[in-house]
């Protein structure tokens, strides 16, 4: 979703705290949290490097000069054709937010199980991020209880997102969603028309459905096998010395290998301390 | 308009097999905006640079490196990186079939419909035997020299596959100690489920409309013809009050709402 555009250094920055500062309500209950990704970057990502084995960083230029730019020599800009570009600040996004989208504001309670796989985009941690811990352990509880998760729609970084909060043993997990226009429907796509299967068929497939069904996902299909066959490649090179090079300057790791499962037991135990 | 399959392959369920096309579930409709240069409004490139002199890297000094131990780089080329790649394949392997709510929804990637390549008959009787047994089918493919691991799941009467992202990508709650403090008190649950189930319904995405989006492309396009169009001014209200009040305010707001909707 934000793929197209090259990540800026700011992003990145701001990602080895929290993702997004704000707030969830429900009825006229706030709750103060800090979003958190649920996903990371493998240790077994690769690094760009120069030929001497230096850790390179991305840098942007002017295509027109050449110039190397900094942040404040930045703009976004929308092209409204070929080469002509709108200037779009963020400060002009914000101000475009709708007042009610400013807040994670659950307007609707669903069952947790009755959402789409379809609709799923992104997983998130919410950590409380207030002293006052009170409202976020009423929302995670009475959530786990009822098995009901939360929908709300708002507005983050100059776009807006459809999100569902879940509460898992205590700890508030949120997804954005898929607005229902990014989701084609069979009919779009052009899927054909239903023919109706013959029950021998279905029998069938039933069968051998159940000769192969398990309770739990076996999690070791889970793996990223290419990743981890390159590890144990790289590795026996290493053990001969071979094309292995040592970066004396420590090199500054990017902002997506922080460990933020750190941050976030701290934030969670700060405020258990505080509270 | 049809879409265009972008994949064709053949998913095998113990002896069965099952020709299939795959098609993307997703259309992007997000508004998306260029990093410019401000000066001149015009396009920026990305190079590599040394992080001590800032100087370029020219593109035959560049290298991959995998981080054996901190800072000890193993550096590896194009062709060992291929080495690994996947044989191709058209074969779509069911590994096993678990009930939905055994995949974790953070798992969820992107999505898929399986669109029958032949033979319609035996793919709606698939469809029909996954969902009388309200599974969920754990597969594994190859696709353009990358392997996935997907759930398959009826959608509208139709097959869907999301890929799932690899485990080790993902954090898990259960790594984390939820937040503790002071006993919540009968009254606050009871008025808390109360408020939960005043808002209770369906998950319909049709309810859920992206405003933002069209706030944003109306704003452009005025620009776009010389105008300065009036934002307002961000302000935000806080309630105030113990969450005993902002619970027992919020059950009387609805409870007149209700009042209001039924008159």
């Amino acid at each position: 979703m934000k793929k197209k555009q090259p990540k800026r250094a700011e992003q990145e920055q701001s990602s080895t705290r929290s993702f997004w500062s704000g707030t969830i309500t429900f009825g006229l209950v706030s709750i103060p949290v800090d979003l958190f990704p649920a996903t990371r970057n493998s240790h077994l990502a690769l690094r760009i490097l120069d030929h001497k084995g230096r850790p390179l960083k991305r840098r942007y230029f002017s295509e027109k000069t050449g110039r190397a730019l900094d942040d404040n020599d930045l703009m976004k800009g929308y092209e409204v054709r070929k080469d002509r570009f709108i200037e779009v600040s963020d400060a002009e996004l914000e101000r475009l937010q709708p007042e009610k989208t400013r807040d994670i504001n659950l307007e609707r309670f669903v069952d947790e199980s009755s959402i789409p796989p379809l609709f799923f985009n992104h997983p998130y941690f919410l950590a409380p991020s207030s002293s006052s811990t009170k409202s976020y352990r009423l929302l995670a509880e009475v959530m786990n209880k009822t098995g009901q998760a939360g929908v709300a729609t708002f507005v983050m970084r100059g776009k807006a997102y459809l999100v569902v909060i879940f509460s898992e043993g205590g700890v508030l997990r949120a997804s954005t969603l898929r607005f229902s226009e990014e989701v084609r429907s069979p009919k779009e796509v052009g899927l054909p028309k239903r023919i109706e299967p013959d029950a021998v068929t279905v029998r069938r497939f039933e069968t051998a459905i159940e000769a192969k069904s398990r309770k739990t996902l076996t999690r070791k299909f889970l793996v990223d096998e290419q990743s981890h066959q390159l590890e144990s490649y790289a590795r026996k090179k290493f053990s001969r010395r071979k094309d292995t090079v040592r970066s004396k300057a420590a090199p500054e790791k990017p902002a997506e290998v922080i460990d933020i499962m750190s941050i976030l037991k701290k934030s969670l135990e700060q405020n258990r301390r505080a509270a | 308009m049809s879409a265009r399959s972008i994949w064709k392959g053949t998913l095998h369920v113990g002896s069965s097999k099952l020709p299939i096309k795959l098609f993307s579930a997703v259309q992007d409709q997000a508004v998306h905006f260029h990093v410019l240069e401000k000066s001149n409004k015009s396009r920026i490139k990305q190079q590599m640079v040394n992080p001590d002199s800032g100087d370029t890297v020219p593109k035959e000094n560049i290298r991959k490196g995998y981080e054996v131990r901190k800072g000890t780089f193993v550096l590896l080329d194009e062709s060992e990186i291929r080495m690994v790649e996947p044989k191709p394949s058209r074969e779509v392997e069911a590994l096993e079939f678990v009930p939905q709510k055994a995949i974790d929804a953070q798992l969820f990637e992107r999505p898929y419909y399986l669109g029958p390549d032949g033979d319609a008959r035996a793919y709606f009787a698939m469809v029909d035997a996954l969902s009388r047994k309200r599974k969920h089918g754990v597969v594994h493919w190859t696709m353009r020299k990358k392997s996935y691991v997907g759930a398959v799941s009826v959608y509208e009467g139709y097959l869907a596959v999301n890929v799932l992202r690899p485990a080790e990508e993902v954090l898990s709650a259960r790594d984390l100690v939820p937040t503790s403090g002071r006993d919540l008190t009968q009254n606050e649950r009871r008025m808390a489920e109360q408020l939960i189930s005043v808002l209770r319904g369906e998950f319909r995405p049709e309810d859920f409309k992206d405003d933002y989006r069209d706030r944003v492309k109306t704003f452009i396009k005025a620009k776009a013809r010389g105008r300065k169009p009036r934002l307002a001014q961000v302000k935000t209200k806080r309630p105030t009050g113990s969450l005993m009040d902002q619970l027992s305010k919020s059950l009387k707001v609805m409870k007149k709402a209700d009042e209001k909707k039924a008159a």
